[in-house]
C-alpha cells in the first residue's frame, strides 16, 4: 500500500470518473443502466395483500402462492404497467402478496382488475336435518384449466362450465362420490352462488355452475376465469398511493436538500480544518459519487426514506476524516514531522473510527431484519453508506496526503 | 490550552440531564403518543383542489370537514389544511377500496378541480406488527451497542471494568432517545403531531450515531490509561480525557447537525418531524457524551471503592 501512492491515487480518480458518469443518468454510460426508483419518488401504488393459507397443505404452500403470484402477474400485465412487481412476503405468521405498480396514476383501475381475479370453491355441506352449513375443501380455482359459457339445456338459462386439471379432477370425483345424495356448495368470494345436489360420481374433471346469472354475468364470469383463477383468496389490507406529481417534488427538495447539506459541510470543513479541509471535501465528493454508483449497481430501489438515509451519511463521512485530522493536529504539537504526524493521525484514530461504524452497522443490521420495504430502503443505504464512507474517508484521503504533502 | 473542570461538576450537568429525563417521562406517561395511521391502522388521504376556474375560489378547510360530515356521511374525518399549496391531509378510519373510490367521484363532482395526491390505507394488523417490531428494534439496538462497547473496551479492565463501559453506554443511549421521544409526546398532545414508523428509525439513528461521541471520549480514556503512570488518579485522566477530545466531539456531530438543519429548511415536508426528532437526538448525544457518559463513569467506579 505505501509503495506507490500516486498508481492508487491515479485508480481511484479513474473509478470515481468512471461512477460519475454512471450515476449521472444523462450520460451514455448512465443510461445503460436506469436508476430504480421507489414509488414514492416516482409516483405508484404499494399493494399488500393477504393470503388466505388455512385450507392450503404445508407441502401445497409453495405451489400454491407461486400459482396465486403468477396469476396476479398476468392480470397486472394486462393493464400494462411498466416493470410491475409482485412479489410474496412473510410477516410474523401471515403470509403477503405485494403489489408495486410504479409510475401510472390511475392506480384505481388497476386495484379493481387485481380485486376482479375470482375465487372459487367448492365446499362440503353438514347438514343435520333443518339447517345446512359448509364446510370447506380443498377443491378451488386454482385446479381449474379452462371455463367456457353454455345454455341449460331445458330452460336455457345461461351457465358456466369448468373444467379441472388431472389433480383437480380426482379431488372432484372423490369429493362427489362421497357427497352422493347431497348438496356440494360452489362460492365465489366467499358468497354461496349455487348448491347443487350431487346425482353420482362425476369423472373426467367437467363441473357446470348453475347461479342465477344474467348473459352478461355468465361471460364475464367466464372471462375473468379464463384469465386466471385464485388458487388462495385474498384480500387488500393496506395500500399506499402516490400521485407522480408529489413524488416528484418530494425528490426534487430532497435532492436540494441533499445538496445544500453537502456544501455546508464542504465550507465548514475548509473554515475549521483550512488546508487539511480540501482533502476532505475531495474525499466527500468521491464518497457521493461512489455510493450512488453502489446503489445503482446493485441495484436498490430508492426511496424517499433511502434518499433521507443516504443524506444524512454524508453528515456522517467526514468524521473520520475530523478525528483523523485532529489527531494529526496534536501529533503536530508534539512535534512530529507533518508526514509522521498524518500517519500517526491515521494510526491512533482508527480504532474509533472503527468502534463508532461499528455501532451504526448493528443499528443498520437490526434495522433491515426487523422492518419492511419503506424503512428497509433507508436501512440499507445507511449500511452501504457507512462501509462506503470508511474507505472513502481512510483510503482515498490517506492518500491524497500522501501524495500532495511532503515534509518541508 | 486552559482545561474546562467538567468532572469537578458534574453533579451539576447530571442534574440537568436528569431533570430533561424526568420531565420526558412524565410528558410521555402523561400524554402518551399520538400513533400515525402505520401504528393503529387507518386511512391517511391527501388531495388537492385547486379552483376550477379564474374566479371560483377553492374551499376552506371548514368547508371540506363539512363535505365529510354532509356528502360522504363521515363524522370522524380529521382534515387539515396547507391552503397556501391548496392541498387537504385527512385522517379516517380504515377505509376499502371501492369506498375509496366512491369517495373520489364525489369530491370529483363537487370539486372539478379535486386531484388525488397520495392515499395510504393500512389494517389494523399490521400496525399491531409494526408497533411490535418497533419495540423490538428498539430494545435490540440498545442492548447490541452497549454489548458491543462492552467488548471493544474489553481490554481495559482497570479501574473500571468493561461491562461497565457498556452500561454507561446503554444509560446515555436512553438519554438520548428518551428526551426526543418526550419532546414527541408533547407536541402530540399540544398541536397533534403524530409518530409513525420513521420516528422510531430516527431514534434507532439517534442511538447509533450518539454513541460515535461517547466512543471517542472512552477511546481516550483508553489510551491515556494505558499510557498514564499514576493509574489512581482516575477522575484526572477522565477530566484529561474529555478536554483533549471535545472539540472532536462537537465537531462530527456538528457535521451532521448541519446536513440535517438544511434538510430541515428545503427537504420535503414529510420528512420533516423524522429531521426534527434527529436534530434534538443529535444535538443531546454530543451533550451526553461530555457531561453525562464520562462523569457517570466516575460516579460507577465510586461506589466499590468508596473515593475515587
Amino acid at each position: 500500500m505505501r509503495r506507490n501512492p500516486r498508481l492508487i491515487l491515479g485508480i481511484i480518480t479513474l473509478v470515481t470518473i468512471a461512477a460519475a458518469f454512471f450515476v449521472w443518468p444523462g450520460s451514455p454510460l448512465g443510461k445503460w443502466h436506469p436508476w430504480r426508483l421507489g414509488l414514492d419518488l416516482v409516483g405508484g401504488s404499494h399493494l399488500v395483500y393477504k393470503v388466505d393459507l388455512s385450507q392450503v397443505t404445508e407441502g401445497d404452500r409453495t405451489s400454491v402462492l407461486n400459482g396465486l403470484r403468477n396469476v396476479i402477474e398476468t392480470r397486472v400485465n394486462l393493464f400494462g404497467v411498466s416493470e410491475p412487481q409482485v412479489f410474496i412476503a412473510e410477516s410474523g405468521n401471515e403470509t403477503q402478496l405485494i403489489v408495486e405498480l410504479a409510475g401510472i396514476s390511475n392506480i384505481s383501475d388497476a386495484i379493481k382488475l387485481i380485486g376482479e381475479t375470482p375465487f372459487l370453491d367448492f365446499r362440503v355441506s353438514e347438514g343435520n336435518g333443518t339447517s345446512t352449513t359448509f364446510s370447506p375443501t380443498n377443491l378451488n380455482g386454482r385446479y381449474i384449466t379452462r371455463a367456457q359459457l353454455s345454455f341449460a339445456q331445458t330452460t336455457q338459462s345461461p351457465e358456466v362450465s369448468i373444467s379441472f386439471n388431472d389433480e383437480g379432477a380426482k379431488i372432484f370425483e372423490k369429493l362427489t362420490e362421497a357427497n352422493v345424495g347431497k348438496p356440494v356448495g360452489i362460492f365465489l368470494d366467499g358468497n354461496l352462488i349455487s348448491a347443487p345436489t350431487v346425482q353420482t360420481k362425476i369423472s373426467g374433471g367437467q363441473a357446470v355452475i348453475t347461479g342465477r346469472f344474467t348473459l352478461t354475468e355468465a361471460r364475464e364470469l367466464v372471462e375473468r376465469f379464463n384469465a386466471g383463477a385464485l388458487p388462495a383468496a385474498i384480500t387488500l389490507i393496506n395500500q399506499q398511493t402516490v400521485s407522480p406529481s408529489l413524488g416528484a417534488d418530494s425528490m426534487r427538495k430532497a435532492i436540494f436538500g441533499g445538496i445544500a447539506g453537502t456544501l455546508i459541510v464542504i465550507l465548514f470543513m475548509l473554515f475549521y480544518y483550512r488546508f487539511f479541509g480540501i482533502f476532505a471535501a475531495l474525499a466527500l465528493v468521491a464518497y457521493i459519487v461512489l455510493t450512488l454508483a453502489v446503489f445503482k449497481l446493485i441495484p436498490i430501489t430508492l426511496t424517499l426514506a433511502g434518499l433521507a438515509g443516504f443524506i444524512l451519511t454524508i453528515g456522517m463521512a467526514v468524521d473520520a476524516n475530523i478525528l483523523i485530522f485532529e489527531r494529526t493536529k496534536e501529533e503536530l504539537k508534539r512535534g512530529l514531522s507533518k508526514v509522521a504526524a498524518i500517519e500517526e493521525g491515521f494510526r491512533r484514530a482508527w480504532p474509533s473510527v472503527r468502534d463508532s461504524n461499528m455501532s451504526t452497522i448493528i443499528t443498520a443490521l437490526i434495522l433491515y431484519y426487523f422492518t419492511s420495504s419503506f424503512i428497509r430502503g433507508f436501512a440499507l443505504t445507511l449500511l452501504l453508506g457507512v462501509l462506503v464512507s470508511m474507505f472513502s474517508a481512510i483510503t482515498v484521503t490517506r492518500t491524497l496526503m500522501r501524495v500532495f504533502i511532503k515534509n518541508k | 490550552m486552559k482545561e474546562f473542570n467538567i468532572v469537578g461538576n458534574k453533579n451539576i450537568f447530571l442534574f440537568i440531564s436528569g431533570a430533561l429525563v424526568l420531565a420526558a417521562v412524565v410528558a410521555i406517561f402523561l400524554f402518551g403518543f399520538q400513533l400515525a395511521v402505520d401504528f393503529r391502522g387507518g386511512t391517511l388521504w391527501q388531495f388537492e383542489i385547486q379552483p376550477a376556474s379564474a374566479t371560483s375560489t377553492i374551499p376552506t378547510l371548514g368547508d371540506v370537514q363539512k363535505f365529510f360530515a354532509e356528502n360522504l356521511k363521515i363524522s370522524d374525518a380529521v382534515v387539515s389544511s396547507d391552503l397556501a399549496a391548496k392541498t387537504f391531509l385527512v385522517r379516517l378510519p380504515v377505509v376499502e377500496e371501492p369506498d375509496h373510490q366512491k369517495y373520489v367521484s364525489i369530491f370529483k363532482s363537487a370539486f372539478p378541480g379535486f386531484s388525488e395526491l397520495s392515499f395510504q390505507s393500512i389494517g389494523p394488523s399490521v400496525g399491531k406488527d409494526l408497533r411490535t417490531k418497533s419495540i423490538w428494534a428498539i430494545v435490540l439496538v440498545l442492548v447490541g451497542i452497549s454489548l458491543y462497547i462492552a467488548f471493544a473496551f474489553r481490554k481495559v479492565s482497570r479501574p473500571i471494568s468493561s461491562w461497565k463501559y457498556g452500561l454507561i453506554t446503554l444509560v446515555t443511549l436512553l438519554h438520548d432517545v428518551v428526551i426526543p421521544a418526550g419532546f414527541l409526546a408533547f407536541l402530540g398532545y399540544s398541536q397533534g403531531v403524530e409518530i409513525d414508523g420513521n420516528f422510531v428509525v430516527a431514534l434507532l439513528v439517534i442511538m447509533g450515531f450518539s454513541v460515535h461521541d461517547t466512543i471517542v471520549v472512552f477511546d481516550r480514556i483508553r489510551e491515556n490509561l494505558f499510557i498514564s503512570k499514576d493509574k489512581s488518579n482516575f477522575s484526572h485522566i477522565v477530566n484529561q480525557s474529555i478536554n483533549q477530545t471535545i472539540s472532536r466531539s462537537v465537531n462530527t456531530s456538528l457535521t451532521l447537525i448541519l446536513v440535517l438543519i438544511a434538510l430541515y429548511f428545503v427537504g420535503p415536508q414529510t420528512l420533516s418531524y423524522f429531521v426534527l426528532t434527529l436534530l434534538i437526538g443529535v444535538t443531546l448525544g454530543v451533550y451526553s457524551s461530555i457531561f453525562v457518559a464520562s462523569p457517570a463513569l466516575l460516579l460507577i467506579n465510586k461506589k466499590p471503592k468508596g473515593r475515587a
